[in-house]
C-alpha cells in the first residue's frame, strides 16, 4: 500500500506528462501482481470497489477524536479524505505487523457486506500510516483524481514492455483486472493475450494538420475530402449482442448514449463522428454535444433535447470481415451499403465533397456551408485503415482560428522547467460603459508564444507587478498601459462560471502586441456576437444551456 | 508569587519585571534573553543580549559584530541569578544553540521554551524536558492534523526520485538556519556522498556549523563558473525556498522543486506553490509532540504562544490543564 500512496503523492504533484509516465512505469516495474494491476486499474477508474459515504467516515472518526478539535483540523485542511487520514490516531505499539498490501485492502474491503463496512474500514485504517490511510480513503469515496488519464496510464504501460499504445488500446476491453496476462506479455515473460471478449475497440486513425508545404508534395488526384465536423470522435462496435460506443482513446462511453445503442442493429465497427442533433437537417453546436457528455444518466427530456448521432466516415468491421488492411474508396463503398440498413435518424454518411486541386478546396475550408463545420479532411483514395498517426494517408485542415485582441491581467508561475517564469496567463478584454470601462477576464492561456517571446513576458510581468496573491501575480492593466495579447481560439461557449458568461476553446497566444495600445483592445460585445453567431445552429438554438467546456 | 508577576507579555515581548529583562522581543530593549537566532527571534539593535554561544555566533553572522552593545553567553544548564530572579538555559532541540530559557523566582518556574521539537537532530542538542510550574508552548504545529513522519523517510524519498529523474537537478527549499543544514545532515547519514550545491544565502551559515562539528560533507557554490557553464543534472541544490521561484532557479536543468517544511503535511499548500516533491521536515513539534512534552513538564498552567493557539488551549480544557493564548505579536514561522 506505501508504494502506492507514495506513487499517487506524487503524480498529484508531478505537472510533466513524461514525469508521470516514469513514476508509473518505475512502479509497474518494482511492484509485484497483483497489486501493480490493481493499482492501474485504480488509476484508470476500472477497479470496483464497495463505495463508503462521507458521512460514514466522519462518523468513523468522531468516534475516535474530540468534535472541536476535528472541527478546527478540517476547516484547516479543507479536504475530509487528507483530515481523516491525519488526525486518525495512531493504533498503540503493534508496529511489527506490515502494513496491508493494495490486495489485503481492495480484498477485505470487497468482502465486507453493508453492516461490516464500517468495521473494516476502521481497521484498514487503523493498519497503516498516513500516506495509506489517506490511499485507502481515496479508494473507498471514489476518485482518485491524480491527474493521469486512462490514455497516459496506457502510454506508460507501452513505454514499460517497449509496445505501441494502439496495441494496449486495442487488448484493453478484453483484459481482467489485475491484469497480470498483460504484464507477462509486457515482460516478455508470455505471448500476446488473445482477447475472448467481444466488441473490442480498435486503435483509431488519425491525421496530421496540413502545414506549410505539404499540400505541394501530394497529388490532389489521389485524395478524397470530407467536411471536419465539431463533434467527439467515436468507434460504435456491436458484436455477439454486445454494444459498445468508444471514444477516440478507447474508453466505453456506451453508458451515456443509451438512444444510440438502441439503433446499433449491426454487426461490425462503425468509425464517425458524435453530433447531436437530427440528420439531415439539423445538427448542434459542440456546446449541444457536452450536454451529453460524462453524464452517468440520461433523462428523457435530455436525450429528447439533445438527440444524438454518429456521422459515419468509416467502416472497420463489416460482419465477420476486418476491412482495415483495404483501400479507403473500397472501404468507403461498403460503409454506404452498410448505413442503408441502419437507421438514418442515428447513423448517417459523411458527405464527399468534390473539389478541383488545392486552390478550390482552401476556399471551401474557408468558408463551410454549415458553422458546426471546422475544416476539411483529407483522405488518400488508396490508404488503408491504420492505427496511429502515420504521415501521408490522412491530413486535416482547420478553418482559420478566431483571434481577439485582450490585455493581460494575471500571471502565474509554470511548474518544472517553467516553474522560474509567469507562463500562465489570464487576460481579458474591455466591458461596460465608456466612461467606466473595466476588464473582464475571459480566458487563460500557457502555450503558443516561443522561449523568447516568455522571456519578455516574464520580464513584463515582473516589472508592472502591482499585487501577488501566492503564485500569482496582478499585472498593471488599464486605459494607458498594459500589455496586449493576439489570443487564437478556436470557439467559444456559454459559462455562467466566469464573469464574462463566456469560456473559450483551446485558448493560446498567437502575437504579442507590444505596439498595440491596451486601450484598443477588443470589447466583450464583439465575443458576444461571435457566440451569438455560433450559437444559432441548424435552424434551432441551444435554449437555456449552461455548460462550460473541460 | 503568581506567575503573571514574573512574566508577562508587553509590546515589546515577554518582560519580567523583578528580573528587568525581555525573553525575544521584538522591539530594541536594554535587555534581552535569545532562545534562538531565528530573525524573528533574535533581533539587531538590544543594549545587552544573553544567550548561548551559538545563538551570540549565529547573530553576529546574520547582523554583524555590533549587533548589540554587550553580549554575554549562557553555558546550558548553568544558573545564572538576574536581579534576583534565577535563570537557566536548557537545550531546546529546535536548531544550532536553540535553548528553553527558565526563569525562577519566589517558588514559581515558568519554563519559555521558544521553538522545540523533539525529534532527533545531529545537527543540534536534543530537547531537555524542564519541570515547571508554568510552561510557554510555541503552537507553529498545533492541530492534530500536524503529524511529522520519520524525516529519514522523507530523505529516502529525495535520494528516490534523484535516482529516477537522473536528468533533472532537485531543488530544495529549506530556511537557510537550521533545517538547510540539516536537510544536508541527513543525505549525508543515508550516504549520499557527492558534493551537494548550495545557495549563496546558505553559506556562511553552514560553514559556522561544520566549525562546530557537525558533518554537511562536501559543499560547492550552486553557481555558474564564467564562461563554463555546469552542468547540475543529477546534482541536489539546497537553497532558501524563495530562489526556487527567481530568476535564480533557471540555471539548472528541468529542476525538481522541492520543500522541506513542516506545512508539506497538507497537499494543498504543497500544491499553491507549485512543489513537485513536499518533503515533511519541521524544525518544530508536531502534535503529538506538543501534547506530549506538555504532560512531561508537568505544568499546571499553559500558556500558548504564535501558531494555532486554540487547538492547543482546548487540549488542555479537555486534560484539566489551564491554558491560555499569550497573543504575542511578531513571530513569523521563520524555520519551517
Amino acid at each position: 500500500m506505501n508504494r502506492f500512496a507514495e506513487l499517487l503523492d506524487r503524480l498529484v504533484l508531478t505537472p510533466s506528462r513524461n514525469g508521470k509516465i516514469r513514476l508509473l512505469r518505475d512502479y509497474f516495474a518494482d511492484t509485484p501482481d497483483p497489486d501493480r494491476g490493481l493499482a492501474l486499474a485504480a488509476i484508470t477508474g476500472d477497479l470496483d470497489i464497495a463505495a463508503v459515504k462521507p458521512a460514514m467516515l466522519r462518523a468513523l472518526v468522531m468516534e475516535r477524536m474530540d468534535d472541536v478539535l476535528f472541527g478546527y483540523s478540517y476547516d484547516y485542511v479543507g479536504d475530509l479524505a487528507e483530515t481523516v487520514s491525519l488526525v486518525w490516531p495512531e493504533p498503540a505499539a503493534d508496529a511489527a505487523k506490515p502494513s496491508p498490501t493494495l490486495s489485503e485492502v481492495v480484498s477485505s474491503l470487497n468482502a465486507a457486506g453493508r453492516a461490516n463496512g464500517p468495521r473494516v474500514l476502521a481497521a484498514l485504517l487503523d493498519a497503516s500510516d498516513i500516506p495509506a490511510r489517506y490511499a485507502i480513503i481515496k479508494l473507498v469515496t471514489g476518485g482518485l483524481r491524480v491527474g493521469v488519464s486512462a490514455r497516459l496510464a496506457k502510454q506508460a504501460l507501452a513505454e514499460y514492455g517497449s509496445k505501441d499504445v494502439a496495441e494496449i488500446e486495442e487488448l484493453w476491453h478484453g483484459l481482467d483486472i489485475p491484469y497480470s496476462a498483460l504484464f507477462a506479455w509486457l515482460e516478455g515473460r508470455a505471448g500476446r493475450p488473445e482477447p475472448l471478449a467481444k466488441a473490442l475497440f480498435r486503435p483509431v486513425m488519425l491525421s496530421h494538420p496540413v502545414e506549410d508545404g505539404d499540400l505541394a508534395r501530394i497529388e490532389a488526384g489521389d485524395y478524397v475530402a470530407e467536411w471536419k465536423w465539431d463533434g467527439i470522435r467515436v468507434q460504435a462496435v456491436a458484436e455477439g449482442g454486445l454494444r459498445r460506443l468508444y471514444s477516440r482513446t478507447g474508453d466505453d462511453i456506451s453508458g451515456a448514449f443509451p438512444d444510440l445503442a438502441e439503433a446499433m442493429t449491426f454487426t461490425g465497427a462503425l468509425d464517425g463522428e458524435l453530433l447531436v442533433g437530427r440528420p439531415p437537417g439539423w445538427v448542434g453546436s459542440f456546446t449541444d454535444l457536452q450536454q451529453r457528455l460524462n453524464r452517468k444518466s440520461v433523462p428523457p427530456k435530455m436525450r429528447q433535447k439533445y438527440p444524438v448521432f454518429v456521422r459515419c466516415y468509416d467502416l472497420l468491421q463489416d460482419g465477420g470481415a476486418d476491412l482495415r488492411p483495404l483501400p479507403f474508396l473500397e472501404r468507403r463503398i461498403r460503409l454506404e451499403a452498410f448505413l442503408s440498413q441502419l437507421d438514418p435518424a442515428r447513423f448517417d454518411l459523411s458527405q464527399i465533397v468534390g473539389f478541383d486541386g488545392w486552390e478550390a478546396l482552401e476556399a471551401m475550408r474557408k468558408a463551410p456551408p454549415h458553422p458546426v463545420i471546422e475544416g476539411v479532411m483529407i483522405k488518400q483514395a488508396s490508404s488503408a485503415y491504420v492505427a496511429g498517426r502515420p504521415k501521408g494517408p490522412w491530413f486535416k485542415w482547420k478553418r482559420d482560428p478566431y483571434t481577439v485582441d485582450a490585455v493581460l491581467m494575471y500571471a502565474q508561475r509554470g511548474h518544472g522547467k517553467r516553474s522560474s517564469f509567469y507562463s500562465d496567463y489570464t487576460f481579458g478584454v474591455w466591458s461596460g460603459p465608456p466612461e467606466a470601462e473595466e476588464l473582464v477576464p475571459v480566458g487563460k492561456a500557457y502555450f503558443g508564444f516561443t522561449d523568447e517571446e516568455l522571456r519578455q513576458i516574464d520580464k513584463y510581468v515582473r516589472d508592472n507587478t502591482i499585487e501577488r496573491f501566492g503564485p500569482v501575480r496582478s499585472v498593471r492593466a488599464d486605459r494607458t498601459s498594459g500589455l496586449v495579447l493576439e489570443v487564437a481560439f478556436e470557439g467559444l461557449n456559454h459559462s455562467p462560471r466566469h464573469r464574462s458568461g463566456i469560456a473559450m476553446r483551446f485558448p493560446r497566444i498567437s502575437r504579442l502586441r507590444w505596439d498595440k495600445p491596451s486601450a484598443e483592445a477588443d470589447r466583450l460585445e464583439t465575443l458576444k456576437a461571435l457566440l451569438d453567431t455560433q450559437a444559432h445552429v441548424g435552424g434551432r438554438g441551444q435554449g437555456d444551456s449552461d455548460t462550460l467546456i473541460s | 508569587m503568581r506567575a503573571r508577576d514574573l512574566l508577562h507579555p508587553r509590546p515589546e515581548g515577554l518582560y519580567c519585571p523583578p528580573g528587568d529583562f525581555f525573553i525575544d522581543p521584538v522591539r530594541p530593549v536594554d535587555r534581552a534573553l535569545i532562545t534562538h537566532g531565528h530573525s524573528d527571534h533574535a533581533r539587531a539593535g538590544h543594549r545587552s543580549v544573553l544567550a548561548t554561544r551559538q545563538t551570540l555566533d549565529i547573530m553576529a553572522l546574520r547582523y554583524g559584530d555590533g549587533f548589540a552593545a554587550t553580549t554575554q553567553a549562557a553555558l546550558p544548564g548553568e544558573r545564572l541569578d538576574l536581579g534576583g530572579v534565577s535563570v537557566t538555559f536548557r537545550p531546546a532541540g529546535h536548531v544550532l544553540g536553540s535553548a528553553q530559557i527558565a526563569v525562577e523566582h519566589g517558588g514559581m518556574r515558568i519554563v519559555a521554551s521558544g521553538d522545540y521539537k523533539r525529534r532527533a537532530d545531529a545537527t543540534c542538542a536534543p530537547f531537555e524536558p524542564i519541570a515547571c510550574d508554568v510552561f510557554i508552548t510555541e503552537a507553529t504545529f498545533a492541530l492534530p492534523v500536524f503529524r511529522h513522519p520519520d524525516d529519514r523517510g522523507e530523505i529516502a524519498v529525495l535520494l528516490r526520485s534523484a535516482g529516477q529523474f537522473p536528468e533533472r537537478a532537485h531543488l530544495v527549499g529549506a530556511y537557510a538556519l537550521g533545517k538547510a543544514q540539516r536537510v544536508m545532515s541527513l543525505l549525508r547519514q543515508a550516504g549520499y556522498d557527492r558534493p551537494i550545491y548550495i545557495h549563496g544565502a546558505l553559506q556562511k551559515l553552514s560553514a559556522y556549523y561544520q566549525l562546530q562539528g557537525i558533518d554537511l560533507g562536501a559543499l560547492l557554490p550552486a553557481t555558474l563558473e564564467p564562461g563554463g557553464k555546469r552542468d547540475f543534472a543529477g546534482a541536489i541544490v539546497v537553497g532558501p525556498p524563495s530562489a526556487f521561484a527567481d530568476r535564480w532557479a533557471r540555471r539548472f536543468p528541468d529542476p525538481v522543486s522541492c520543500f522541506a517544511s513542516g506545512w508539506m503535511r497538507i497537499r494543498q499548500r504543497a500544491k499553491q506553490r507549485g512543489v513537485e516533491l513536499p518533503l515533511i521536515i519541521s524544525d518544530h513539534s508536531d502534535w503529538d509532540e506538543l501534547t506530549q512534552t506538555i504532560r512531561e513538564t508537568g505544568a499546571s498552567e499553559v500558556w500558548v504562544t504564535h501558531g494555532r493557539e486554540e487547538a492547543l488551549v482546548r487540549w488542555c480544557e479537555l486534560k484539566g490543564i489551564s491554558a491560555r493564548p499569550l497573543h504575542l505579536v511578531g513571530y513569523e514561522d521563520e524555520g519551517d
